[in-house]
């Protein structure tokens, strides 16, 4: 059995009156490729915010344990922190850095593996310049793993569309994560891309060592990469299980297609 | 450009006669009670407004339809050939493109920071010294639309109270030279550091806010420095102000005022070299790109590991800096600081150094500077018209390049990096 690596333990998310997430449970372990399913609003979103800082939850706790390391709670930490403990996340509706090139995006993301400070910089010290050059070789070897060199000095927002999904998991994995969350990867995306997006992430999970946590509409993407799902819905799990399970449990099919009326 | 364009126009050249109408036409002279009906002014208006007009459609109509594509006349190892262009059947913007790009490739480059360094140290010996003053004036406003830039420009945040610093600086020169004696060259690095000071306490208030909301709060925060230092008589002599503040010395060699003018001269050159040198370096370091990325997507960059809080205040510290240290020249240049030299107007006119010199580039924002502060000075031959002109610069300026004169580019890098590291 491998090490557990995210515990979400009984978490709530208020806004005002509105529960977005109620009580929610989410294990996942090392390795692991899992999914979390469900209708528009049901509050996956949201989950993520709260896992990855953006919001403090209500009630419950974060427990992450990166490997080799012990067991901690990441709850009410900033984002920063957070991407520093290695969760790092993709957005739904592509949030790059447009006016800089491409390879300064991934650069971003080494930024809270580095040190070099503002005087670092203006006395070039032998350390920053190191640093740099460093940082500078390892974001292109991650573009050039990630198929985006092509791209290095172009502006991030004349990229295509799906390079610019590419450039955000590129960036994400900048930060040296041992675990991934990406929120919906494959929206806007024809079947062809959505397939290349599927054997993209499964070489990631297996030759980059991270866990890989999705959000996804997309059906035959999720069933064929997943491992186990979570299906979500008016903010509470409904089931969970592998895909063949989910697929057939009633609950599932009662909140995506609706009941039978009974005449 | 059509009929129905044409038309248009006159019919704005007409509405513009009627509107100045009063002010152009109609002249009352109080003395002997009589009005002057001065026709001639309604002609000259109409036909030039007339004209006016159709030259801003036929500009704009050029603008929007886009023209055939520049031949690539830089090759990837950065050799341009005019020849490219020359003979062919380019057009005159097509030349200029080209030309440009020849004047401007690398090998270039270095000279022409050398013949602007030349320049500016040979400045004072071959000019008035009126126009030395001016020119001093000019590089105080390239050193806060340097230090402006890091913050508007960078970061992304709207700050609208930036002369305040820049009056933080000023008064702790004159403060300290009236209550201690402190000299020019102590005060420096002072008022740069009780400016850096006051833009880490305005920081952390507004670390939350942004877009609007930070304008408003730092407007706000700058008319409470201002209200403060016209209102503290005992420390800073209400509005009547600080005068007789020494101009900077030189191992107490006594100066005349033309060697002193000069001297602050190359005080001031000094200045502006520094914070082109350190700001030029902060730029591409990791601070400076954390930075970039904030202000593009704040979010993201949050989730991406970086410390929103930290880089805010590092950017309006960096940014205040520059302000304090030119606020203490400026200081030690007019010998004589009152409140009214630090209004919100000021803070605007910095802000339209960097966003018409174009936001985020160095080059950009000094010329922004230099062409603001430089041409109200040389429109004085116009007098009465002068800052009609100028509004009209600045309008057609916005409207046909709204990136600004020089609009920033991102840094290249060249692969693979080995490659780089042998040659």
């Amino acid at each position: 059995m491998s090490q557990q690596i995210l515990n979400v333990y009984d978490m709530t998310m208020d806004f005002g009156g509105l529960r977005a997430v109620n009580h929610v449970d989410i294990a996942m372990d090392q390795g692991e490729i899992i999914a979390l399913i469900g209708p528009n609003g049901a509050g996956k979103t949201t989950f993520f915010n709260c896992v990855t800082g953006v919001y403090t939850p209500t009630t419950g706790d974060i427990l992450i344990q990166p490997p080799a390391e012990s067991q901690r709670s990441i709850k009410g930490l900033k984002p920063s922190t957070i991407a520093a403990r290695g969760l790092a996340r993709t957005f739904q509706n592509i949030r790059l850095f447009g006016n800089m090139t491409v390879l300064e995006n991934v650069m971003i993301g080494r930024h809270t593996r580095l040190q070099a400070g503002i005087l670092g910089a203006i006395f070039r010290t032998r350390k920053t310049m190191e640093e740099e050059e460093q940082v500078i070789h390892d974001s292109y070897a991650i573009l050039k793993r990630m198929e985006l060199d092509q791209y290095v000095n172009d502006l991030a927002s004349n990229l295509p569309y799906g390079a610019q999904r590419r450039l955000e998991i590129a960036r994400a994995l900048a930060t040296d994560p041992f675990l991934l969350l990406l929120d919906e990867p494959a929206a806007g995306m024809n079947p062809q891309e959505t397939k290349n997006l599927e054997s993209l992430i499964k070489r990631i999970r297996d030759t980059e060592d991270v866990s890989i946590f999705l959000i996804e509409h997309d059906m035959s993407l999720v069933m064929s990469l997943s491992e186990r799902i979570y299906v979500m819905d008016y903010g509470k799990l409904i089931a969970t299980g592998t895909p063949y399970e989910v697929k057939n449990n009633p609950e599932v099919i009662k909140a995506y297609l609706g009941e039978e009326v009974s005449a | 450009m059509n009929f129905q364009e044409i038309k248009r126009t006159l019919g704005v050249a007409l509405w513009f006669v009627f509107l100045t109408f009063p002010i152009m036409v109609i002249q009352v002279r109080q003395v002997d009670m009589t009005i002057d009906w001065r026709w001639e002014n309604m002609i000259y208006v109409g036909v030039g407004t007339f004209v006016g007009g159709l030259l801003w459609r036929f500009a704009l109509s050029r603008r929007k339809t886009p023209g055939k594509a520049i031949p690539k006349v830089v090759s990837e190892d950065e050799h341009v050939s005019l020849e490219a262009v020359a003979g062919t059947g380019a057009s005159l913007k097509q030349r200029l493109a080209a030309l440009w790009a020849f004047v401007t490739q690398q090998k270039f480059r270095r000279g022409i920071y050398i013949a602007f360094a030349v320049l500016l140290v040979v400045f004072p010996l071959v000019n008035s010294l009126y126009q030395t003053s001016i020119m001093t004036t000019a590089l105080i406003y390239v050193m806060l639309a340097l230090g402006l830039n890091i913050v508007i420009g960078l970061g992304g945040m709207l700050h609208l109270g930036y002369i305040a610093f820049f009056a933080v600086g000023a008064y702790t020169y004159g403060i300290l030279n009236h209550f201690f004696g402190i000299g020019f060259w102590l005060a420096l690095p002072l008022g740069a550091f009780f400016a850096t000071v006051a833009g880490v306490l305005l920081a952390l208030p507004v670390i939350r806010l942004r877009g609007d909301y930070l304008a408003i709060v730092t407007l706000g925060f700058a008319e409470i420095v201002r209200i403060v230092f016209n209102n503290w008589n005992s420390l800073t002599g209400g509005p009547q102000g600080i005068g007789g503040i020494p101009r900077p010395g030189l191992f107490g060699i006594e100066m005349n005022l033309s060697m002193a003018t000069t001297y602050t001269y190359y005080i001031i050159v000094a200045a502006v070299a520094l914070t082109i040198f350190v700001v030029w370096r902060f730029y591409n370091s990791r601070l400076g790109r954390a930075l970039v990325a904030m202000g593009e997507d704040d979010i993201a960059a949050e989730s991406m590991g970086i410390d929103i809080t930290r880089i805010k205040v590092i950017a309006f510290a960096l940014g205040s800096l520059w302000a304090g240290m030119g606020g203490v020249i400026f200081a030690s240049r007019t010998t004589f600081i009152n409140p009214a030299s630090f209004t919100v107007w000021q803070s605007v006119i910095v802000l339209s150094c960097v966003v018409l010199g174009g936001m985020g580039s160095i080059p950009g924002v000094i010329v922004g500077a230099l062409g603001l502060i430089l041409i109200p000075e040389y429109l004085r031959a116009f007098s009465d018209y002068r800052m009609l002109m100028f509004g009209a610069i600045l309008v057609t300026m916005m409207v046909f390049r709204p990136g600004g004169l020089i609009q920033k580019k991102r840094k290249a890098y060249t692969f693979p990096v080995e490659e780089e590291r042998t040659s």
